[in-house]
């Protein structure tokens, strides 16, 4: 089994994951409360991957980074080298593939706390921030957790977007679906159903225990 | 328009004079000014859908109208020509919505604690981004009683057995007093009541009106109820503002508004009756007697009231039946000498203004005005049924 990749997916995955935390939060905030008209512009860029072919976002992204671009260029005289084919140029590539599956659950359950709690809190002299730490954060557990896994899982899934950026380097970009991939095409079927396999069998895991925890997550005991 | 004059001195001056358009045509184009003396309350009363939760939203800080100000205590809340807003944060005000609205997160205890820390510190933005000139109020009001803690506000209202419970696991009227201590644990110096007793069943609705109003003496907080229940209104008002179609029509004591509403709009949503302020004096053979001013009144009532218990007695002017002074006994209870002070014609029934020590309206057919041959100045006996007289505690 290519452990190299397996290793390698985890390490991309974990990274999205919490890139897409960090803006997956605020993005989704924005898009819940904001009272902008043109939200739906920003909601309809979010959702694109959902549609588009990987191969299509994945050309954007490595023409948006590359050498000719302002950003791939900013970044290569920053790091030293550019940001096709390494982690990082993968890792934003991730980031926007598996973004909707972050702001989608985050924003529906910040949508669904009930309006009156948060003019609750605000009428209790509790600021906008803080209510949203408070109370919205608290309430959207489920969503959050819900949005981390699936970012997680998809991350690890993915192979169109990181075959048009990242390439095929052995502990740099090579993922396990292009692992599975490279196997296949050098007809070792027997590699390539190992590493499907697991790979079946822990996303099967991360749903099955997604699902659960949705279920039991707030029955607190009864008093 | 109604105006009333400064009541007393040391209460809190709310002025409301807000206009705000709805999508569907509804308009809310409200006028309000009223003195709030410490522990007492203003009823916004009126049928629903009059805009009534519009204009408290407005006062709360949740409601931008789209012209107009707000002013409460010397403090500018917004004036929409200046660019002054104060976001609900700066306002220090308590909110209880129509349902409990707790934190479901949280236990009773730490929802009731939710707003005590930071309410003198949040220096919060407003949310559309205007000048945010509401700072918050240095002006801290002390409480009447210094000891009452939060832990006071729970005891009073019974519920410090139930702090380390979820919100889940208590029942409507349980859920109201948390809410309740909730708005009350940070001071506030104005209390908004949005149909708070509404989702309660009878007996705890009555049991917690009893509470909020020994509450709110005890605290001194002066609060806004929202409400389209004529009994909360007698029972819990002190001033009442009848709200119908976006504006407030009609301001004063809620037995005057109630006795004399100023037009046939008003009195329609208030109910066609004499509100007349009286007293229980005791009871007798299942019989309630109540004192307005010098007259004595007996009623047939099943619930049991306190002698000295502040009432109102009300009479509905088609129960009162006029006699001549040769009529001769009936099952009628209460016989009151009385002299007709004017007679309007309403149709086919004639509406006659009497005074029995009180103002009372009867209404008679034009037949019966004939054959006892009424005139203003005449003296007549008004008879009213004890079952036709309904008594409203005064909380």
């Amino acid at each position: 089994m290519d452990w190299t990749a397996i290793w390698l997916s985890i390490r991309l995955a974990s990274a999205t994951t919490l890139v897409l935390l960090a803006l997956g939060i605020p993005l989704a905030y924005w898009i819940v409360f904001s009272p902008r008209r043109w939200k739906f512009l920003v909601e309809a860029v979010v959702a694109l991957p959902l549609v588009l072919p990987p191969t299509v976002l994945g050309f954007y992204v490595l023409v948006a980074i590359g050498p000719l671009s302002p950003v791939g260029r900013a970044y290569a005289r920053l790091a030293g080298h550019g940001l096709p084919f390494t982690f990082e140029g993968l890792l934003i590539a991730s980031v926007l593939y598996s973004m909707p599956f972050a702001v989608q659950p985050f924003a529906a359950e910040f949508a669904s706390v009930d309006r009156r709690l948060l003019e609750a809190s605000w009428s209790l002299g509790v600021s906008r921030l803080e209510t949203f730490r408070r109370i919205v954060i608290p309430l959207s557990v489920r969503g959050l957790v819900t949005g981390i896994i699936l970012s997680f899982a998809h991350t690890l899934g993915e192979f169109g977007v990181v075959l048009m950026v990242g390439g095929n380097l052995p502990g740099v970009t090579r993922t396990v679906s292009i692992s599975i991939y490279d196997a296949v095409q050098s007809l070792d079927y027997a590699a390539a159903s190992r590493t499907s396999l697991l790979l079946l069998i822990v996303s099967f895991l991360i749903l099955a225990s997604t699902y659960s925890l949705q279920r039991s997550i707030w029955l607190r005991p009864r008093h | 328009m109604a105006e009333t004059a400064s009541l007393t001195a040391g209460g809190a001056a709310l002025r409301v004079a807000v206009a705000q358009r709805f999508a569907g045509g509804f308009a809310i184009d409200a006028r309000l000014d009223v003195d709030l003396r410490p522990g007492s309350m203003l009823v916004l009363f009126g049928p629903s859908g009059a805009g009534k939760t519009t204009i408290l939203r407005q006062i709360a800080g949740l409601q931008r109208p789209d012209a107009g100000v707000i002013r409460f205590d010397g403090d500018l809340w917004c004036d929409i020509e200046q660019g002054v807003w104060s976001p609900p944060q700066s306002r220090r005000i308590g909110l209880v919505f129509q349902e409990p609205t707790l934190f479901p997160h949280l236990t009773v205890r730490q929802n009731i604690v939710y707003g005590v820390r930071t309410t003198h510190r949040v220096r919060p933005r407003s949310d559309l981004g205007s000048s945010d000139t509401g700072k918050p109020s240095d002006k801290v009001r002390p409480r009447s009683d210094p000891d009452l803690t939060v832990a006071g506000i729970a005891k009073v209202l019974g519920i410090e057995d139930l702090e380390n419970r979820y919100p889940r696991a208590l029942s409507g009227g349980e859920g109201q007093r948390v809410a309740l201590a909730r708005a009350l644990a940070p001071d506030p110096r104005l209390l908004l009541l949005d149909e708070p007793f509404a989702s309660l069943d009878g007996p705890a609705r009555v049991r917690l009106r009893r509470e909020v109003r020994a509450l709110l003496q005890t605290t001194g907080t002066p609060a806004i109820l929202v409400t389209h229940d004529r009994t909360e209104a007698l029972a819990l008002g002190d001033t009442v503002a009848v709200v119908i179609g976006g504006c407030v029509r009609q301001v004063g004591p809620v037995s005057d508004v109630f006795s004399h509403p100023a037009d046939a709009a008003i009195a329609a949503s208030l109910g066609i009756e004499a509100v007349l302020p009286a007293q229980v004096a005791g009871s007798s053979g299942g019989m309630i007697h109540v004192a307005v001013g010098e007259v004595r009144l007996q009623v047939a009532e099943r619930e049991a009231f306190a002698i000295g218990a502040a009432v109102y007695a009300c009479v509905r002017a088609e129960d009162v039946t006029l006699e001549t002074l040769s009529s001769g006994h009936a099952s009628t209870r209460n016989h009151l000498a009385a002299r007709v002070i004017s007679i309007a014609s309403e149709g086919p029934i004639d509406r006659v203004t009497l005074d029995c020590g009180f103002a009372l309206d009867a209404l008679i057919t034009r037949q019966s005005r004939d054959e006892l041959h009424l005139t203003p100045g005449a003296d007549v006996i008004a008879a009213i049924k004890a079952t036709s007289i309904h008594l409203v505690p005064r909380l």
